[in-house]
């Protein structure tokens, strides 16, 4: 964590969002939040719970149902002066704004030719296991990622998610910013008091080891780690290295990290063919193609509409064991 | 829904309105020939959508606009651009893909933006500027500015349900923006009677948006009744919706030239000989006494020079070099 932030708290993720937007939007009356149900009911998830108490509906805006809508207008909003945040509930829905996101948002810089820029955020879920079923489990995070002009960022700790989230807001640039809804709740972790910012393109390194790197994104870090203590059991030190931002991407610290352990497992909860797992695996071998004793292998989510019934949907998701069985395999102990 | 558009003539500032209307008209038949030369000569890569024929569209709407105030435009777009005050020569050379075009080579016909006279870009995608200018309109409600966003789409826009979900929620909130319906009557190369369920005035009237059909093809009347909803919307009353009836001449784009199958030679004829927008200002301020043919003609020529001058630039200038292909993809 940065020197210049004083005391350190337990924060859930969640909590560490809403205090994320809560301080840009003290900073800038140029920020609104848009979505549905944000207001009164403080989202579907009631990360928000509070904030329209302290900023009025004139900022924390329930719109229509009516995800195109409501991202395209921010996308003009940000165009003419203002910052704001759209809030897509289920990162499923990204379906829905592609147009204005990869069309419009992404393009009218570049298009442009530089005269028009757009500083927007677009907040949107990600994760399986919550028994939702085939549209509200996905993680699409690897469709903007695709897209020149887009920022994404994929937080993994409470921690990480408001220095990223305030870096997201303080960007000149639309980024897209993947929150894992299980993590919600669930993980909870040390942030600092006070202002701070954590920039866009700068892995972290979660956990050190000599003997595999797991490279996790967003849900999968937590998995990550938990194998890494099992793999302590049979004398494996497995590295544990967040990107945390699919583009920018932080190349270096991923590739130094597997020229030092020899060995890599990618782990993404975004479906396995054609995700950001591949581009990944490929930025690693390419850099550290000298140094690897093994190919490099992913865990990511099976290729599958995720499933309704719980003894199906956990059997696409990969796991703790997962993860322990396969470093294991790659290290052959 | 008639509209008193009778202007007041024996004032100097209105006479010098509908002459500057005319000039702008003149302007944009001028340039779009060009570009029709340059397209058909090979000069200009890519497409080229002409907007001959709408001119008064473009013009009597930009007449009642603010330089600060906001536009979207489309993929036939030129008109709008130049009406709202973009300079032919900078054009050109975005048409060209020249570096010193407006987005430097980098947008091209269909992307023309220009942040000093308030375009927030030309639009590729049917109905995809709809949110900007919606935002933009929000914006300007949110940041006390009184500035009023227009935009500018086609019929064909009617199928996207983008230009609904925007136009509920500018009405909901009671925002600065105007809906600019420019019904040519073919969604490229069909009739939009076989799109288009029920009438088009009676949809945005479904949002409780003020809603006005309007003879595109006569200048004074955009302007009037433009005027009146633009300042309705200044003055913080809410969206509305102008339905624009208007005619495309040339076809979709430059190269759809064998249009027999889906509209009739005689059609064309017809609206080109009986409701040119040009022949029917220019009647009209040499029958009010406002300016005779001589000085008219002074103005086409005028006009021709400047487009001859800002070809010429758009020719000569260099192209982009290659080295700064991924300069702008970020801010």
């Amino acid at each position: 964590m940065p020197e210049t932030a004083s005391a350190v708290r337990e924060l859930s993720f969640g909590e560490a969002i809403r205090e994320a937007i809560a301080e840009e939007m003290r900073r800038d009356h140029r920020i609104v939040l848009l979505g549905e149900d944000v207001a009164e009911a403080g989202t579907t998830f009631k990360v928000l719970k509070g904030l329209v108490e302290e900023f009025g509906t004139g900022r924390i805006i329930d719109t229509p149902i009516s995800e195109p809508g409501f991202t395209g207008l921010a996308v003009g909003a940000a165009m003419t002066g203002m910052r704001p945040i759209v809030d897509i509930m289920f990162g499923d829905f990204m379906t829905l704004v592609m147009d204005q996101v990869a069309n419009q948002a992404a393009k009218i810089h570049y298009m442009s030719g530089g005269a028009w820029k757009a500083p927007m955020v677009i907040r949107a879920t990600m994760g399986a296991t919550r028994r939702s079923a085939a549209q509200h489990s996905q993680s699409l995070h690897a469709w903007p990622s695709h897209i020149p002009g887009l920022k994404v960022v994929v937080p993994s700790t409470p921690g990480d998610a408001k220095g990223l989230l305030k870096a997201a807001i303080r960007d000149d640039n639309p980024v897209v910013f993947f929150e894992d809804k299980i993590s919600y709740t669930k993980v909870k972790g040390p942030v600092p008091d006070g202002d701070y910012v954590i920039p866009l393109g700068v892995a972290d390194v979660k956990r050190e080891g000599r003997d595999v790197t797991f490279v996790a994104t967003s849900s999968m870090v937590q998995v990550a780690l938990g194998a890494a203590t099992m793999l302590e059991a049979v004398g494996i030190d497995a590295e544990v290295v967040d990107p945390r931002t699919m583009w920018p991407l932080d190349e270096r610290t991923l590739i130094e990290s597997v020229r030092k352990t020899s060995r890599c497992i990618v782990m993404d909860e975004g479906y396995q063919r054609y995700g950001v797992s591949g581009e990944l695996v490929s930025v690693i071998q390419e850099g550290a193609f000298y140094d690897l004793d093994a190919p490099v292998k992913r865990l990511c989510a099976m290729h599958v509409p995720i499933p309704f019934s719980p003894s199906l949907e956990d059997a696409t998701v990969p796991t703790e064991a997962d993860a322990f069985a396969l470093a294991r395999q790659m290290c052959n102990r | 829904m008639q509209t008193n558009v009778e202007l007041l003539t024996e004032d100097t500032g209105v006479r010098e309105r509908l002459v500057r209307m005319y000039r702008q008209m003149v302007a944009i038949r001028l340039f779009e020939e060009r570009v029709n030369d340059l397209y058909t000569r090979a000069l200009m890569p890519g497409l080229a959508h002409l907007y001959l024929g709408e001119e008064a569209v473009a013009v009597g709407i930009c007449e009642a606009l603010r330089t600060d105030d906001y536009i979207t435009s489309t993929h036939r777009g030129h008109g709008h651009c130049l009406a709202k005050g973009a300079q032919p020569h900078l054009m050109f050379a975005e048409l060209l893909g020249k570096e010193a075009g407006y987005c430097k080579g980098k947008g091209g016909s269909m992307h023309i933006a220009d942040p000093k006279t308030g375009n927030l870009g030309a639009n590729a995608i049917v109905g995809g500027s709809a949110g900007i200018a919606t935002g933009a309109a929000f914006a300007s409600k949110y940041l006390k500015q009184d500035r009023v966003a227009v935009c500018f789409f086609g019929e064909g826009a009617l199928g996207q349900g983008l230009l609904y979900e925007e136009m509920n929620m500018a009405q909901l909130w009671k925002l600065p923006v105007i809906y600019a319906c420019e019904n040519n009557m073919y969604n490229e190369y069909t009739h939009y009677s076989e799109a288009t369920a029920g009438e088009i005035s009676d949809r945005p009237k479904a949002f409780g948006i003020a809603t006005e059909i309007i003879d595109g093809q006569n200048v004074r009347e955009v302007y009037a009744v433009a005027s009146r909803y633009i300042e309705r919307a200044r003055r913080g009353d809410g969206p509305a919706f102008l339905q624009l009836n208007t005619y495309r001449y040339h076809g979709h784009h430059v190269g759809d030239i064998a249009r027999a199958y889906y509209r009739p030679k005689a059609e064309e004829e017809q609206w080109r000989a009986e409701r040119d927008p040009i022949a029917r200002h220019m009647e009209y301020l040499v029958a009010q006494d406002i300016a005779d043919g001589a000085a008219l003609h002074a103005i086409e020529q005028e006009m021709a020079e400047q487009m001859e001058a800002a070809v010429a630039f758009a020719i000569a200038a260099p192209y982009p070099d290659p080295a700064r292909v991924a300069e702008d993809i970020y801010a």
